[in-house]
This record gives structure tokens, C-alpha cells and sequence, in this order.
């Protein structure tokens, strides 16, 4: 059987990219702080695997986009981790995460 | 790498991507939303291994998908009832995000399309083995991370004294 294919960064870079604009659509749209937060996560993610793919096809010697993306992940814990305690101390507050509702640190 | 399997595999993985980050972000159901981006992490992970970097995807799996979709759920759990949907987005803002979103990937793809597409062919790769990996991990050479290492777990510890000062009850 002949089979012949060339993979290309392509194919991995449009799925990512379009993670991203999801992210996007999802950040200026929902009101939920929460859901704020989760359109962030893909982004961060679809950067991630940006710098994984373009390690891999680049330099497949060296590994800088692999541990980029391994600090980048760590980083994303925390902000999720602090982002989340403060969305909680704000629920305590107004009892509501919705950004429209969110005007007492307004001044 | 070469063979219609890792296709089939590729196809399947770039189509969970895609569908489960759409389903993420327009399900009304805050709670569904998470289990979708779980989805989608856990695909992305599974790019990491069609790779070749089998310690990301195992990272991804542990710390994104393992950690942060936890912590997601609980303060879900926390913040709103379990059967609560969403409000109705207004139509204005609604396209208004739409078409932002969509003029970006336009202008993106194009861009990549244009400028990327040359890079054909994953070229041959050694393995990763943990033995490398640990001693770019500890060392404080060329392409040796150990001063990011240090810092980001600073940063992990000033992230979980801040998270407790922040989200404890407050009963003075």
C-alpha cells in the first residue's frame, strides 16, 4: 500500500489557533466569572501546544518550547488558583460572579 | 508517525479540539462548560504525545486536566446552583465577540497559511528520556532551567499563601 503524507505545522497550528479565538468569543462574550476563566484556560492552552509544535518542527534537538510550556502551565495553575479564591471572596460579598453585577470595587 | 493510524489518530484529535473549545464556550451550563474544557485539555495532551513529548501530555494530564478542572468544579460547586443556566447573551455583544473572533482566525490563518506552511515534515527526533529532562530541569547551563524552575515554585508558594489570605472566611 502506498501511502504517501507529509505532515505539516499546519495542521497542528489551525486547530490552535482556532482553541484561541474560541477563548476569545468566550472572554468578550460570557458574563460569568467563572466562564471569564475557563476562555482564558483554552487560550493559555492553545499557546501552549504554539510553542510545543513550533519546538518540535523547529529545533527538534533542543527542548526551550517544551519547558516554556512547562513553566507556562505552572503559571496557569496559580492564576487559576488565585483567580479562583478571589471569585470566591467576591461571591461572599455581592452573592452573584456576574461581571455586570461586580460594581462595588468600582470608584 | 507515518502511517494511516497516526492520521486517523490526527483527525480525530484536531476534531476534539475544535468541537469540544466551540462547546465550551456556548454551552449555558456553567458546570457542562468545565467538563468540556477538560475534554479539550485532554486532547491537547494527546497532541503532546503524537509528538514525541510524552512527559507534557503526562504534565498536561496531571496538573491541567487533574488539577485546575478540580479546582474549576469545586468553586462551581461553590458559587451557583447545579441546575442554573446562564442568562441569554444579548444579540449585539453576542456578534459583536463573533465577529471579533471570527476577523482574528481569518487574519491569523492567512497569516500562518502565508508565512508557516514551509515547515513540512517532522523532522527525526531522539527521545526524551527523564535523565535528560531532570538535568535540564536542574542544571544552570546553556538551555538549563534551574533559575525558572526556583522561581516559578516561589510563585507556587506566594500563589498558596495568597490564595488562603484571600478565600479565608473573615471572623474578627
Amino acid at each position: 500500500m502506498n501511502f504517501e503524507f507529509e505532515w505539516n505545522s499546519i495542521m497542528f497550528l489551525i486547530p490552535s489557533l482556532f482553541m484561541f479565538c474560541c477563548g476569545v468569543y468566550g472572554f468578550l462574550t460570557r458574563r460569568n466569572m467563572i466562564a471569564i476563566l475557563i476562555s482564558l484556560e483554552l487560550m493559555l492552552n492553545a499557546v501552549d501546544m504554539n510553542f510545543v509544535v513550533f519546538n518540535r518542527f523547529l529545533y527538534p534537538g533542543q527542548l526551550d518550547g517544551m519547558f516554556f510550556t512547562l513553566f507556562a502551565i505552572a503559571i496557569a495553575a496559580a492564576e487559576t488558583a488565585i483567580a479562583i479564591a478571589i471569585i470566591i471572596n467576591a461571591f461572599r460579598i455581592s452573592r452573584d460572579i456576574d461581571v455586570k453585577d461586580l460594581s462595588k470595587m468600582k470608584f | 508517525m507515518d502511517s494511516v493510524g497516526s492520521l486517523i489518530l490526527y483527525f480525530v484529535v484536531a476534531f476534539a479540539i475544535m468541537v469540544f473549545s466551540v462547546l465550551a464556550v456556548t454551552t449555558r451550563k456553567i458546570l457542562r462548560s468545565a467538563t468540556f474544557l477538560l475534554f479539550a485539555l485532554f486532547a491537547t495532551a494527546a497532541v503532546y504525545f503524537m509528538l514525541g513529548y510524552q512527559f507534557l501530555g503526562a504534565v498536561q494530564i496531571a496538573v491541567y486536566a487533574g488539577g485546575i478542572v478540580v479546582l474549576f468544579v469545586f468553586s462551581i460547586l461553590l458559587t451557583s446552583q447545579p441546575g442554573d443556566n446562564a442568562k441569554p447573551l444579548a444579540s449585539k455583544k453576542r456578534t459583536l465577540g463573533f465577529l471579533g473572533a471570527i476577523a482574528m482566525f481569518v487574519i491569523c490563518a492567512w497569516a500562518l497559511v502565508d508565512r508557516v506552511a514551509m515547515l513540512v515534515n517532522i523532522p527525526e527526533m531522539e527521545e526524551h528520556t527523564m535523565h535528560k529532562i531532570g538535568e535540564a530541569l536542574m542544571g544552570t547551563g546553556h538551555n538549563q532551567y534551574l533559575l525558572p524552575f526556583e522561581a516559578i515554585s516561589v510563585l507556587l508558594l506566594a500563589c498558596i499563601i495568597g490564595g488562603i489570605v484571600v478565600a479565608r472566611k473573615k471572623n474578627d
